[in-house]
């Protein structure tokens, strides 16, 4: 079937990565992620072949027609528990998620809530815009109060999510929050969420020009904003030290989270726990063992002795 | 007209002998009422492995209360030497354990059946001379046989002991079954089950009542046979089907079915997820499918509501998947422990958009094994979802059938062989080929599956030729299919008055319908549906050798006076001489509603 099959893997270059031209709208923060994202790949020398992006619905969504790479465009809200039928059956594969905040917090909240404690291998990039952008300006759970949208013309009065609190109480295992402006923190985000073992999160602030122009400018340095690193223990039994952010620490976590906003960037939290598919390896190598490696046929032969 | 082949094989009992007399029987139905925690379940399990390890033919019927404990429970065990393919209309034993067990079940006792009661609890009416008789104190008898604690747990098991005496069962084998039942509990727990058995066996009848059974010998070969409920069956015919990852959520009666693989899947190297909601669940199977593996999930009536959106996207995709449906009645939480077959629109029509997908039905608790098989060969042969509509009533009966032949046994592979550079996973002139992730793409450019609309290379297109053609497409590989399904077999002659046609459990009492209607020398034959979407061709040609149709389902009539496959069939075949036969209330057909119907058909 196959007409080549390289010896040597070819390098993974950005190139190979891009796809078709992306259909955001001109300067939808949305280009930088994606950009972050191919550098991150190029860097890492993940498998071509490996490479899974998978979305729900939204404008941010629309990733995976973006990448080259093996891909899937789900439906709205659902794209984790998806991803974890991904890597739990296909251990072997890079599975990257992709969302909105409306996908990722509103219609999909509980699933990410349920990811989150079930803890898959996985990396999941939430670019979040405050405003549901593909429905054309709605509010979002992220939106803040007095967002005036279509459907709050008066301005949003439900009290907004904040997504760092969430996902320190579901329990996930890696939280960090960076900024669409800023490709080299959005960078260095990515490559530790992709190698953190387990389920691990990525807020990217990430503006809608068309419907949320200006939202993120006062984490914007160049918007004359502020962009204020977390700063995490070096365990360098310093003075200062004491005074800086245990990654370790849900308490921690939960402290820089209730920062005003633009607040804080950088990694929230992370906790080195079995992810699920560990876990559930375990569980397969125990009964493999205990089974003594008897075949399908074997099995159910055993089975089927019992129920005479 | 009663059923019940004891009916007419019963002794006089006016008969004057004092003399125990012994009785051959063909079958019987024999109907415990009790409460949940009497273990009701128990000997009706005990007594249907026993059947089905004599050769017997055996069928159950259960009522669970929704209630974990307490509440009142009934297990009724049809067991017989002939075919046995209904739990039976009426009872010939009941077995009551309280005044209410008494009070509500005696009207399922035929007449001249026989009320075994309790003396400690129950007061019978004595003047209703319909029905025979026969109390034993059971509570203080088991009481008193296990060493006069107050508790009187096992008289479940001294009951067992008393039927294994009454209807000269095999003491040995069931002996023999009740130690492995009790095998991993304490020991004391077998010691009490073993004297209370005792007690039950050596319990003299004698004057009060002076019969005895026993059963015509099966004809079964019972070494090949073995003893399960359908839900069971079912999971394990997955298994034998080579399917290993899947995910769901708890909902009765699909739940013993997802605890059964969560179990055993590990043993075959695969994962099953208990997922927070149906909608994850599905979400979860589908990405094992588009991993390159066939995937399973399952729920029941409630739970496949919130899957549709995903099953949309499964056929919009061309994944393979099978989605299990055990119904029960509804609408909404319904009668979660009450069989129906009301879900047969939503499996078919369910979900937004054109979204053909396949659904099959077992009929019996051995069909729930082979058409598990038959759902994964359609799903990895024409990437399609499958949706195997399965019932309450199937799901928990236990029946006895030859054990299945495991040389078919399919080991799963996963293709991620490298991919050409004309590569196109929706083809216009060929079989959906999908290339998992993992696989090269020798051309560099790799698939994104979508469910928006798409072409032949899966890029997402709102061309209107395109949604056109591809519609097309998705409706006529399923069309391929129905034409190469064999055609259904008839049951009776291929000519007469009527022809009753069935889907699902109602199979063993429209089969049993016309044995007895042919034997009146009616012209009554029977199709039924296995593949009830697409259906496969040749009903038609059934057709034309008979008068009238009679479509019986257990959903209502609706508007339009015609029960859920009743009206497919009449959109499909547009005879008017399609009747319909429905019913809704929680319980399976009886054979002589059907009989009923039949002759009112001809009216
Ligand atoms: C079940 C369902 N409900 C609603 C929609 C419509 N819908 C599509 S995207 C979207 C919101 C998108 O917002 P967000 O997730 O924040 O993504 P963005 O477009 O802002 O990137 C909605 C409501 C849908 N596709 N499916
Ligand atoms: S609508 Fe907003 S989020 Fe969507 S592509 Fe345009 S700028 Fe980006
Ligand atoms: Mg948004």
């Amino acid at each position: 079937m196959s007409t080549a099959a390289p010896a040597e893997p070819e390098k993974l270059t950005k190139k190979a990565l891009i796809s078709d031209h992306p259909t955001w709208c001109p300067a939808c923060g949305d280009f930088a992620v994606l950009a972050a994202f191919f550098k991150v790949l190029e860097k890492l020398q993940i498998p071509h072949e490996k490479i899974c992006t998978v979305a729900g619905i939204g404008c941010a969504s629309r990733f995976p027609y973006f990448v080259n790479s093996h891909g899937l465009h789900y439906i709205h809200g659902r794209v984790l528990p998806l991803a974890m039928g991904i890597s739990l059956s296909r251990p072997d594969l890079h599975v990257f998620a992709f969302g909105g905040d409306g996908d990722g917090f509103s219609i999909g909240g509980n699933h990410l809530e349920h990811c989150a404690r079930k803890n898959p291998n996985l990396t999941y990039i939430i670019m979040d815009n405050f405003v549901y952008g593909l429905t054309k300006k709605q509010t979002s759970p992220t939106s803040p109060l007095g967002f005036k949208s279509k459907t709050d013309p008066g301005g949003a009065i439900d009290q907004p999510v904040n997504p760092m609190k969430k996902l320190i109480s579901s329990s996930a295992s890696f939280i960090a929050r960076t900024h669409a402006a800023q490709v080299k923190h959005m960078m260095e985000m990515f490559e530790r969420a992709i190698k953190h073992p387990g389920f691990s999160v990525v807020e990217v602030l990430s503006e809608c020009v068309i419907f949320y122009k200006g939202a993120f400018d006062d984490g914007n340095p160049r918007k004359g904003g502020e962009f204020e690193l977390i700063e995490e223990k070096a365990w360098d039994d310093t003075p200062e030290d004491d005074a800086r952010h245990d990654v370790t620490s849900e308490a921690d976590a939960y402290a820089i989270a209730d920062i005003q906003y633009p607040g804080k960037f950088g990694v929230f939290y992370q906790n080195e726990r079995p992810s699920k598919n560990t876990l559930e390896q375990q569980g397969i190598d125990a009964s493999r063992e205990k089974c003594a490696g008897a075949d399908a046929r074997d099995l159910l032969k055993k089975r089927f002795a019992l129920m005479k | 007209m009663s059923s019940s082949p004891i009916a007419d094989q019963k002794p006089s009992t006016t008969d004057a002998t004092t003399s125990e007399r012994k009785e051959d029987i063909n079958n019987a139905v024999i109907r415990l009422a009790g409460n949940s925690q009497d273990g009701i379940q128990t000997i009706g399990g005990l007594l249907a492995r026993l059947a089905g390890r004599s050769a017997q033919e055996v069928m159950t019927y259960m009522t669970i209360p929704s209630t974990i404990s307490g509440g009142a429970s009934i297990f009724q065990v049809r067991i017989g030497s002939g075919e046995v393919l209904s739990p039976g209309d009426d009872a010939d034993f009941l077995i009551a354990f309280y005044q209410d067990s008494y009070e509500n079940h005696i009207s399922t006792l035929r007449e001249d059946g026989v009320c075994l009661y309790d003396t400690d609890h129950v007061e019978p009416d004595l003047t209703d001379s319909r029905v025979t008789f026969v109390g034993v104190p059971m509570t203080s008898t088991t009481i008193e046989a296990i060493g006069g604690s107050a508790r009187d747990r096992g008289k479940n098991i001294f009951v067992l002991g008393l039927l294994t005496n009454l209807f000269d069962l095999q003491r040995e084998k069931l002996v023999h079954i009740i130690e492995t039942q009790f095998k991993n509990k304490h020991e004391s727990v077998l010691r009490n089950a073993m004297l209370a058995f005792d007690a039950g066996y050596a319990y003299q009848l004698g004057d009060i009542f002076n019969r005895s059974y026993e059963f015509h010998p099966g004809e079964a070969d019972s070494e090949e046979r073995i003893t399960t409920d359908g839900n069971t069956a079912l999971t394990y015919g997955l298994l034998a089907a080579g399917v290993r990852y899947g995910a769901g959520y708890p909902i009765t009666p699909w739940s013993s079915i997802m605890e059964q693989l969560r179990s055993e899947l590990p043993k075959y190297g695969g994962i099953f997820v208990q997922s927070e909601d149906e909608l994850a669940a599905i979400s979860t199977a589908i990405g094992c499918a588009y991993s390159g593996h066939l995937a399973v999930t399952g729920s029941s009536g409630p739970g496949l509501s919130l899957k549709m959106e995903a099953l949309g996207y499964a056929s919009m995709a061309e994944l393979p998947l099978i989605v299990i449906n055990v119904q029960r009645g509804g609408p909404s939480t319904g009668l979660p422990t009450s069989v129906e077959q009301s879900d047969l629109m939503q499996a078919i029509y369910g979900s937004h958009g054109d979204t053909p997908r396949v659904i099959l039905a077992p009929k019996d608790v051995e069909d729930c094994y082979y058409i598990a098989i038959e759902a994964a060969r359609i799903a990895r042969e024409f990437s399609t979802p499958v949706v195997i509509l399965t019932d309450q009533a199937l799901s928990s009966r236990i029946e006895a059938f030859a054990e299945p032949d495991l040389s078919g046994v399919v080991t799963p592979e996963l293709d991620i062989e490298p991919r050409d550079e004309d590569f196109k996973p929706y083809p216009f002139d060929a079989q959906t080929n999908h290339a998992p992730p993992g696989t090269k793409m020798s051309g560099g450019k790799y698939p994104v599956v979508t469910g928006l609309e798409h072409d032949e290379w899966g890029h997402p297109s709102s061309n209107p030729e395109i949604h056109q053609k591809m519609t097309d497409r998705r409706r006529d590989k399923l069309k391929r299919l129905a034409t190469s399904l064999p055609s259904p077999e008839i049951h009776g002659a291929e000519e007469g008055e009527v022809l009753l046609i069935g889907w699902g459990s109602t199979w063993g009492p429209i089969r049993e319908a016309v044995n007895a209607a042919r034997g009146n020398g009616q012209g009554v034959s029977a199709i039924h549906l296995r593949h009830i979407h697409p259906m496969p061709e040749g009903i038609d040609k059934i057709m034309e050798g008979f008068n009238r149709f009679l479509v019986i389902e257990m959903n209502d009539e609706g508007m339009y006076g015609y029960g859920q496959l009743a009206t497919l069939l009449r959109a499909r075949y547009a005879n008017p001489k399609i009747q319909s036969l429905t019913k809704c209330d929680g319980i399976g057909f009886k054979i002589r509603e059907i009989i009923a119907a039949i002759e009112k058909s001809g009216n």
